[in-house]
């Protein structure tokens, strides 16, 4: 496949004359062939400079860059690919780009567009109330809709979901969010350098050291910075530790979906001793304040070295111990198998990422595609389920669990005396910088653009949920509506993470 | 069976006899702060032009604990001679105003509210409303339900429906695409009603403040009784406040 894409690599900064800038039409049509190669969407968003852009970052074993200018319509993507139908959205509610013919046009978040162009919805926004939009609906005799939340029964995030059912087995769900948007994205490029680590660290305070070290590899790379090496193994720990709290309070939930209380009642007490751990390095249960531009904020000390190694040999048999309890269960194997099923044909047409796409047969996991910092040095291959079920999500969180913690066992064999590189140096002007890290939930990616002073002109997140809500939609499908929690804690995705 | 015994048997009892006994955090948890007066005024001046969220008023030598995210940077910038953060999790506001400190943080068990606390007696049901944020508030409430705070042995419950509520806890900037669900809520509480505003977020906006998308700030749409600061406040601090304003 012969295309103008320009090769970049994870985290290295370009400069924007060297991306290339394509008639419209060939980008369209590379862009679509690049998709039918079995090439995925990392990034794919709008900018104004001063009219209106698109960048697009692809993944096939390497990562690629282009751009082109943007005309106010166009011939839907989706049509050919579901894997546009929420980047399509979203540019038609974040800059008025419209995709004709789109299969299902509505908004993704609910706010403005951003230049102030007439809204492609026909919404005016004056009222705080989201939900002028259509859900889809099947008609029959003896179809019911079955509408949850925004505000749900348990201390959670919101977000509203909507059943349309035949008796009790589920035909379609509709999943709208955007009740947590708080303007993240705009915030980024208006509000003041020293505010953005903590606008960073509030996108998904469960994925808060993830976002801290995209966002600080990104700034890295536009200033020049490097950090030393036992900042990037500092980084690593915090990484695999955010990850160990948030699978192994998954387990827990799952166990208790089922109504097995005990895994539940234990491993959710273990995640809390993995967030104590975060707490003792950086001084925040989810380690907020601690991963810096430049490094980390302080270096780890011999002494929590120690505390660490201890903690981690007194609860691995215990997490062991539990997993045996959970993972051979007949109970629960009941009710986790062929629960909530993923096909690899699926997800690979929508592009699953993280836990759910290695459940599903897709061995994508960034630390192995495109390792940054000291995962260069680690081996990540990754190990996969095919059977995409709830089942096979749980297991691919249990094996990862193991496997972060012999890392974070090996890298806590060695003294640690991270240096922080704390002087702010100015951003590099007309640069671009995309960052990608596996966030425990998955691919988790920041993208930068700086303007001709240097100054943020756009900035982009995209959280591994805004993959995975489709793969939750289509997981419901054929189960029933009870199952409903149980397929949604196995996918445990972000609410806010999304929304930005 | 052999195996949940056996499990049963290594896991043991967990369970924290806080406020009974005092709990020790980390060395780097951010608690209640210090804050010295008589700190050369440069380096007042250094932490309040680097404090991400503008909390520090360098004249009056005060801290808005409403708007500080706990990010420890006025601490290292200025070496802990300005602010010095202890890790004493025990602090918690009545009155909006009180969150601007000078260091004095009046005692929560003197402001509690008296009439609400004979109304409710040893009982607690509260309706939690999560308006925005970053869900990790949601989460270290969430966490009082595990084994070690084992929340319900004090009381207090977190209920599914608004009408078994006896008050709202926030977390949360109000979003605007929250603000009606979480209007409704409240409105859906039995009258007398109480409510609990969690994290920097729901104090202040947090580290969204300014931005278009959130609507005005809780206290000015609700009346809030009990504010509770951090980003997010530790579950500990969590449970003394309810249990020093309510129990
Ligand atoms: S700890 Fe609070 S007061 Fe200090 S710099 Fe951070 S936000 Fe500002
Ligand atoms: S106060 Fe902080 S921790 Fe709580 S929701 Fe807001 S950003 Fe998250």
């Amino acid at each position: 496949m012969k295309h103008a894409f320009l090769k970049i690599k994870n985290g290295e900064r370009v400069h924007r004359e060297s991306i290339p800038h394509l008639p419209f039409d060939v980008f369209c049509d590379q862009l679509i062939s690049f998709v039918f190669h079995k090439g995925h969407i990392v990034q794919f968003f709008a900018y104004m400079d001063p009219h209106c852009k698109w960048l697009v970052v692809l993944r096939n074993s390497e990562l690629y860059v282009a751009g082109c200018d943007v005309p106010e319509k166009y011939l839907s993507f989706t049509l050919q690919y579901e894997k546009f139908h929420m980047f399509e959205r979203e540019m038609a509610e974040q800059y008025a780009i419209k995709p004709m013919g789109h299969p299902w046009l509505k908004s993704v978040r609910y706010h403005h567009n951003y230049p102030g162009k007439p809204d492609c919805f026909g919404n005016d926004y004056f009222d705080d109330i989201p939900g002028c939009y259509p859900f889809y609906s099947i008609q029959g005799e003896d179809i019911h809709e079955v509408g949850v939340g925004p505000v749900h029964a348990g201390i959670i995030e919101p977000g509203h979901f909507r059943f349309n059912c035949i008796g009790e087995k589920v035909l379609h769900l509709e999943i709208q969010l955007g009740y947590q948007h708080r303007g993240v994205e705009q915030l980024m490029v208006k509000a003041p350098l020293k505010r953005l680590p903590i606008i960073i660290e509030g996108i998904a305070g469960d994925t808060a050291i993830a976002n801290s070290i995209c966002f600080s590899q990104a700034v890295e790379a536009l200033s020049s910075i490097s950090i030393d090496q036992d900042a990037q193994i500092a980084r690593t720990i915090v990484l695999e530790l955010e990850r160990l709290s948030n699978h192994i309070g998954d387990l827990g939930a799952l166990s208790h979906d089922v109504a097995f209380l005990m895994p539940a009642a234990y491993y959710g007490r273990i995640r809390g001793d993995f967030l104590n751990m975060l707490l003792l390095l950086s001084g925040n249960r989810f380690g907020k304040g601690w991963v810096r531009p430049g490094g980390v904020n302080d270096s780890i000390t011999d002494d929590q070295r120690q505390q660490l190694i201890k903690s981690i040999n007194l609860l691995r048999p215990q997490i062991e111990h539990v997993g045996d309890l959970l993972f051979n269960n007949s109970g629960v194997l009941a009710r986790f198998e062929s629960t909530g099923c993923v096909s690899a044909e699926t997800s690979e047409k929508i592009g699953l990422v993280g836990v759910a796409g290695r459940a599903s047969g897709s061995p994508y996991d960034v630390r192995h595609a495109f390792p940054s910092g000291f995962y260069t040095n680690l081996n990540n291959e990754p190990k996969i389920e095919t059977t995409g079920d709830v089942l096979a999500r749980a297991k691919v969180r249990y094996r990862e669990i193991k496997r972060s913690l012999h890392i974070i066992e090996t890298l806590l064999q060695h003294p640690n005396h991270s240096d922080m590189r704390r002087k702010a140096i100015p951003f590099h002007p007309s640069a671009f910088v995309v960052t990608l890290n596996e966030a425990w939930r998955g691919e988790l990616s920041h993208c930068i653009i700086t303007d001709k002073n240097g100054n943020i002109l756009r900035y982009k997140v995209k959280d591994p949920s805004f993959h995975n809500w489709t793969g939750l939609a289509l997981a419901l499908r054929g189960q029933e509506i009870s199952d409903f929690p149980l397929c949604n804690k196995s996918f445990n995705l972000s609410y806010c993470g999304f929304d930005l | 069976m052999i195996k949940c015994l056996r499990n049963r048997w290594e896991q043991g009892y967990r369970t924290s006899s806080y406020p009974k006994e005092k709990i020790s955090l980390p060395e780097r948890y951010r608690g209640k702060p210090v804050i010295k007066k008589d700190c050369d005024p440069k380096i007042i001046e250094d932490c309040a032009m680097n404090c991400p969220q503008e909390a520090i008023h360098p004249d009056q030598c005060t801290i808005d604990l409403g708007r500080c995210v706990f990010c420890g940077t006025c601490e290292r910038i200025g070496k802990g001679q300005f602010v010095e953060f202890t890790n004493d999790f025990e602090f918690a506001f009545t009155q909006k105003k009180d969150c601007i400190t000078d260091g004095h943080i009046p005692d929560l068990h003197q402001d509690a509210n008296m009439p609400i606390k004979k109304l409710l007696g040893k009982s607690l049901q509260l309706r939690q409303v999560s308006a925005g944020g970053c869900n990790a508030c949601e989460a270290d409430t969430n966490v009082l339900n595990t084994p070690f705070f084992d929340l319900s042995r004090l009381g207090i419950q977190f209920v599914a429906s608004p009408r078994h509520a006896d008050g709202l806890l926030v977390t949360g900037p109000v979003t605007r695409n929250m603000k009606m669900a979480l209007l409704q809520t409240y409105d859906a509480i039995p009258s007398p009603k109480i409510v609990i505003a969690l994290g920097s977020c729901a104090l202040s906006g947090g580290p969204f403040r300014d931005s278009p998308e959130i609507s005005e700030s809780l206290d000015s749409l609700l009346q809030v009784d009990l504010f509770i600061p951090g980003c997010p406040p530790h579950p500990l601090t969590i449970l003394y406040a309810l249990l020093a304003y309510f129990k």
